[in-house]
């Protein structure tokens, strides 16, 4: 499973922007969202999960033909790649497990399928329900154009979507249900069914802590039932206290080995292309700092905030990090202490130069909480090819220069 | 004059006992912010040296009279905290928690909006400095001095850095205001930006946005129909990648929405100086104020 991190969720329907990214949002497959939804009673067809041929081929065998074969990446376009076929027989399921374990979707291994009795559809809807920061509420949509990209429904048929807020204090009401079925022109006979849907999807959203629940498509069958036959789930990492069971759904071993140990550490690490290293206290003057150096004519080779209160491990951790990435040439620190102590900082780093001796040069630039304190510690261990620098400025162009004589 | 902290300002902290807790507010007393309470449930009755310790924010308030919290307690508990302090009747409360589960904070934000009798900063922010005056938070209020630029931003460590560029080109700032890189603030650009415009003190605004959300596309609407006073803008994060988290939940672009250059465009639109590096920012504000 490939967590959470390198795609934003993102709805341009009514002007809404949801973004969320890692360490705050945990994407699952669309096998544990149906589990979520199965345990919140949203119906779904049932099926089980496979990492080989053999279990997909002994899941096809228990569930019956006609079965989906379905490839678990969070990504979306899966089908038209190939990545969702129907097997009718043993043979084809295990021709199809073998197509599809394995295949690249858009940048993505695919190393587990979800094995399902192949639904009967007579209408494919859209459904969700999304974290609006803008208006601060759940947003709710309904379409009945389901089965095809959203984005692109939004854009050219915008009157297809119908949404409304729903006030999180209040809660979701039956009304809303109907408005949203009427609104969308839901078939009248399925108003009722598709409003309990909604309603059971926006018990999963809140009782879970999700940032997105989205059913593409919802559908209903040739015998008028309503079923959601995809889940795309993400969840807020920061609630994942409260739930136990979603946290264990976390696959570390997918992420990027260079984030995995940077998030272990509690830094946030982001791999750049460039060559010039990056530390900076706060996201803010992290991105800034990236910024400037691409100012100064550079290429910053990572983001790495090390986070308010950075303590002296923190630093020699991130120094690791940073230097982990061979293209590195040359590495800056820009530290404004406010809750971090720059005293710390330069305990931090001379501690990462007697474990690591980094071969690259350094430039720091300390200012803020203990500022006089961090650069006399500094100025006294008189490490190797570390240049002092008072500015942001300065320091950005003095690290250019660096990393332009070292290439 | 300034906004929202002053030499009016009575603090309670939430979480005065834990390690930061202490630090940030003995720092702020120090600084000369009255802190006339802290609260930590299962302490009342010990003190931080000298500020009395309650076990519930309606101690802090019918006692010492509090009138601003400061909410240092964990991410779980956080939001538990700021209502206690809503519902105590404190009327400006300032969460400097980083963490907070979204829907807590979304509660929280609507509660309070419902309620109307508090407004809340942050979370995930550094707090406010009124320098000379108050400060509450992790501002590092020593490098800043007084004066007519006020400062809202997304940022705490990069507020530092303009506002100290300012400070070093003999300028000061009225208020200091986080509102924190949370995706749902209690308190937006917005709100701040139009309490400056009604400050007299204050004769120019800087806000430091960056990428990720509306918030900044929104404020430059207001500021071209509610503005009169100058605005020097920045915004974070135009070497930031698509689809990359840069630390702050809200800080991530996707398509070309919320990115670095469409802000600037929404901003410079509407008549607004948009600095592309924090010093460019200060140069700008100096050359406004020398005018």
């Amino acid at each position: 499973m490939m967590p959470f991190g390198d795609r934003a969720t993102r709805l341009g329907v009514v002007g809404v922007v949801f973004e969320l990214g890692s360490r705050i949002a945990m994407d699952l497959l669309e096998y544990q969202g149906k589990q979520l939804f199965a345990r919140h009673g949203v119906p779904v067809p049932s099926g089980k999960p496979a990492a080989t041929v053999q279990d997909a081929v002994a899941a096809a065998e228990e569930i019956g033909y006609p079965c989906a074969i379905k490839a678990q990446v969070q990504i979306g376009g899966r089908g038209k790649l190939g990545g969702i076929k129907i097997a009718n027989d043993r043979a084809e399921a295990e021709a199809h497990a073998k197509a599809i374990l394995g295949m690249d979707i858009r940048g993505l291994t695919v190393r587990e399928l979800w094995i399902e009795g192949a639904s009967q559809i007579a209408s494919e809807y859209y459904a969700s329900v999304v974290f609006d920061r803008s208006f601060k509420a759940p947003l709710m949509m309904l379409s009945t154009k389901g089965g095809m990209d959203i984005e692109q429904v939004a854009d050219t048929d915008p009157d297809a979507i119908a949404s409304l807020h729903v006030d999180p204090l209040l809660g979701f009401q039956d009304f809303h249900g109907r408005r949203l079925a009427y609104e969308a022109g839901v078939d009248a006979d399925v108003v009722r069914p598709v409003g309990a849907m909604l309603s059971k999807l926006y018990q999963v959203f809140v009782s879970e802590e999700a940032t997105l629940v989205e059913v593409n498509p919802l559908i209903v069958t040739p015998d008028r039932e309503v079923r959601a036959l995809d889940a795309k789930v993400t969840l807020d990492a920061n609630a994942l206290f409260r739930h136990p069971d979603n946290a264990a759904l976390r696959d570390l071993s997918a992420e990027d080995p260079q984030e995995m140990m940077a998030a272990e550490r509690g830094l946030t690490y982001v791999k750049l292309d460039g060559n010039i290293g990056i530390l900076a206290n706060g996201a803010g003057l992290a991105m800034s700092t990236l910024d400037v150096v691409a100012e100064a004519g550079g290429s910053p080779a990572n983001f790495l905030d090390a986070g308010g209160g950075s303590r002296a491990d923190a630093i020699t951790a991130a120094v690791e990090v940073i230097l982990s990435d061979p293209k590195v040439k040359a590495v800056l620190f820009n530290i404004f202490g406010g809750i971090t102590r720059c005293d710390e900082v330069a305990r931090g780093l001379i501690e990462a130069f007697a474990q690591i001796r980094p071969q690259v040069p350094f430039v720091v630039r300390l200012d803020g909480t203990n500022g006089e304190e961090g650069r006399k510690l500094l100025a006294d261990a008189a490490l190797p090819n570390v240049d002092s620098v008072e500015t942001m400025d300065g320091a950005a162009a003095r690290v250019v220069e660096l990393a332009r004589a070292a290439s | 004059m300034s906004i929202l902290v002053d030499t009016g300002t009575r603090l309670c902290t939430s979480g005065i006992t834990g390690r930061e807790g202490t630090f940030h507010t003995l720092r702020n007393r120090e600084y000369g912010t009255q802190v006339v309470a802290g609260v930590t449930p299962g302490k009342g009755g010990q003190d931080v040296e000298g500020i009395p310790v309650f076990n519930t924010f309606h101690e802090a308030v019918d006692r010492e009279g509090a009138n601003t919290a400061m909410i240092f307690v964990p991410p779980r508990f956080a939001a538990d905290s700021i209502l206690e302090a809503e519902d105590a009747g404190i009327e400006l409360i300032i969460c400097i928690t980083e963490g907070i589960p979204a829907h807590d904070e979304l509660r929280v934000y609507n509660t309070l909006k419902k309620n109307g009798r508090a407004r809340l900063v942050g979370p995930n922010c550094p707090g406010i400095l009124s320098p000379g005056k108050a400060s509450v938070g992790i501002i590092p209020a020593t490098f800043f001095n007084a004066g007519n630029v006020g400062v809202v931003s997304r940022s705490g460590t990069l507020t530092y850095q303009i506002g100290y560029v300012l400070a070093q080109s003999g300028f000061g700032n009225s208020t200091i205001v986080g509102i924190g890189g949370d995706p749902v603030p209690g308190t937006d650009f917005i709100d701040v930006i139009g309490m400056f415009q009604d400050d007299p003190e204050t004769e120019l605004i800087v806000m430091c946005g960056e990428i990720g959300g509306d918030a900044e596309e929104r404020a430059a609407d207001f500021i071209a129909e509610r503005v009169t006073k100058p605005v020097i803008g920045y915004i974070a994060g135009f070497t930031a990648p698509p689809g990359k988290t840069m630390g702050h939940a809200g800080a991530i672009v996707s398509g070309s929405r919320g990115t670095a250059a469409a802000k600037e465009e929404a901003l410079t639109a509407k008549g607004v100086t948009v600095g592309r590096t924090p010093t460019q920012v200060a140069e700008a504000a100096v050359a406004k104020l020398r005018g």
